[in-house]
């Protein structure tokens, strides 16, 4: 199993750094309210998470401040895929 | 009562946040036709000041010119003052249809329909001709009403780095699962000022069967040797599906906005784009005003050559002086200052020395890009460009941001 945190790191770093930006992203840097990816471009981010590990993100729980900071982001990918394989009541 | 005071009291507190973080923007009041000099009363009640206007997107002077007046005057007196109508019900007159046909043959496509701004083209389009199987690949650093257009959109949305193309390269190969691609991009960038990348973007755009939307509002008029736009400069004329841009910059400064390109693309916002479909057509006066100005652009380049000289004047002034700027090609210079209330600070103190620029801050610009965006005019002589470097070094040099980079600016100001 990999490493939630870890995976949502190395994706933002590539994918919301320009060349050149030298800053660090670890599990808690304010990704939108630090102007790191903003509410536009987290499209991208959302459907990196549902397809890498197979997913729906629904639209009430992809908001900025749940998305805000990596270790926020892990939470949600980690409560929705407990919710996706919970056996049916 | 809908309005209670606990109600007021929350709002009221909001906009006193906006104060105290330095965001609170004040509208100054212009007591004259914009210009190279205007009249301006700020704040609210101070007698009106003559200064030197570097903020206006009145790229080719054209907003106050003699002809564009008298032809306005002329569609009032033929064709009336409004037409109490949208387009498709009784508002669309021959005239609209004049100005449709110039503006097609101006910018080089197949078709063209007018809105009411080019916000309004934005916000309707990609409703119009894009569904749930299709995706958008936008800029990151597209405008505002780009964004929006396509919230109010069906497709899927995706966004590659600012003018990255080998980002914009892998993005077309991930989504080569759509039934259409729709590649969307500013031709010169508002805030920045740099200009888009078109020629590499229609070449990625053959390869992976994608189209190519250009919002050129910050180009028309003056971008490309005879001021078609960044399609003109960029060599791809006629390979760009669809065109978004304004008649209230460059083309005379009042209103209005157009859609230009494929046929049936137009055409079906012609059927269905809610801005067209729901709101009051392009008055009489603005259409007559605009023919007259894209008469002008077509007898002469006279006003693109000289907004293309001033910006590189005003540009290898500032870099003298030791401003950090934003490189670029376009009329648009920022000086970029990072902090929003340095932005402020330094934008009234040019006012208080004759020079009208407005700061640019968070969330017109992302948080720690606070700037003077200065825009350059035809308009503009040299005496007037000579006068406000003086102004800007003189404030330079009060706030020692001159020769200073970014990290300097920042260390001293915060971002």
């Amino acid at each position: 199993m990999d490493d939630l945190e870890q995976v949502i790191r190395a994706y933002v770093a590539k994918e919301y750094l320009e060349d050149g930006d030298d800053r660090t992203i670890d599990d808690h840097t304010p990704l939108i309210s630090g102007g790191i990816v903003d509410s536009f471009s987290m499209v991208s981010l959302k459907r990196f998470l549902e397809r890498r590990y197979g997913i729906e993100i629904p639209d009430a729980d992809a908001t900025p401040d749940a998305f805000d900071t990596v270790s926020r982001i892990a939470a949600l990918v980690a409560r929705l895929r407990a919710r996706s394989t919970a056996p049916a009541s | 009562m809908a309005f209670a005071v606990p109600v007021r009291e929350h709002y009221r507190s909001e906009l006193e946040g906006l104060r105290q973080a330095g965001l609170f923007k004040e509208e100054r009041y212009i007591r004259s036709p914009q210009g190279a000099d205007i009249s301006v009363e700020f704040p609210s009640g101070a007698p009106p000041r003559e200064v030197i206007n570097l903020c206006a997107n009145n790229y080719l002077g054209l907003s106050s010119h003699a002809d564009v007046v008298r032809a306005a005057h002329e569609g009032l007196d033929c064709r009336g003052y409004g037409l109490a109508s949208v387009r498709f019900i009784c508002g669309t007159q021959d005239l609209h249809r004049a100005l449709e046909a110039r503006l097609t043959a101006f910018l080089g496509t197949e078709d063209t329909l007018l809105f009411p701004s080019c916000l309004d083209a934005n916000a309707g389009l990609f409703e119009a001709i894009l569904g749930e199987a299709d995706v958008i690949l936008a800029d990151r650093l597209v405008h505002a009403s780009i964004v929006d257009g396509m919230r109010l959109c069906k497709a899927q949305q995706d966004t590659y780095k600012h003018s990255d193309m080998a980002h914009l390269e892998e993005k077309l190969a991930e989504h080569r699962d759509k039934r259409f691609r729709l590649i969307v991009t500013d031709g010169v960038f508002s805030m920045d000022g740099d200009v888009a990348k078109l020629d590499e973007i229609v070449a990625l755009a053959a390869r992976y069967d994608a189209m190519v939307c250009v919002d050129d509002s910050h180009a028309t008029g003056f971008m490309g040797r005879t001021g078609r736009g960044t399609h003109e400069l960029k060599g791809v004329m006629g390979q760009v599906d669809l065109i978004t841009t304004t008649l209230g910059k460059a083309l005379g400064g009042a209103s209005g906005g157009c859609v230009s390109g494929r046929r049936e693309l137009v055409e079906l916002c012609r059927q269905r784009a809610r801005p067209y479909l729901f709101s009051n057509t392009v008055a009489p006066v603005i259409v007559a005003g605009a023919l007259k100005v894209l008469d002008l652009l077509c007898q002469s380049t006279e006003r693109r050559d000289r907004l293309e000289e001033n910006a590189r004047y005003w540009r290898s002034l500032l870099t003298e002086a030791g401003f950090d700027l934003k490189a670029g090609e376009s009329p648009i210079v920022p000086v970029m200052l990072y902090h929003a209330k340095l932005a402020q600070d330094v934008a009234r103190d040019l006012f208080a020395e004759g020079v009208y620029v407005v700061g640019f801050f968070f969330p017109v610009v992302p948080k720690g890009q606070a700037r003077i965006r200065t825009q350059l005019s035809a308009a503009h002589e040299r005496h007037h460009l000579d006068r406000a470097i003086e102004a800007f070094v003189k404030v330079g040099r009060r706030y020692d941001i001159l020769g200073k980079s970014k990290q300097e600016i920042v260390a001293r100001y915060g971002n």
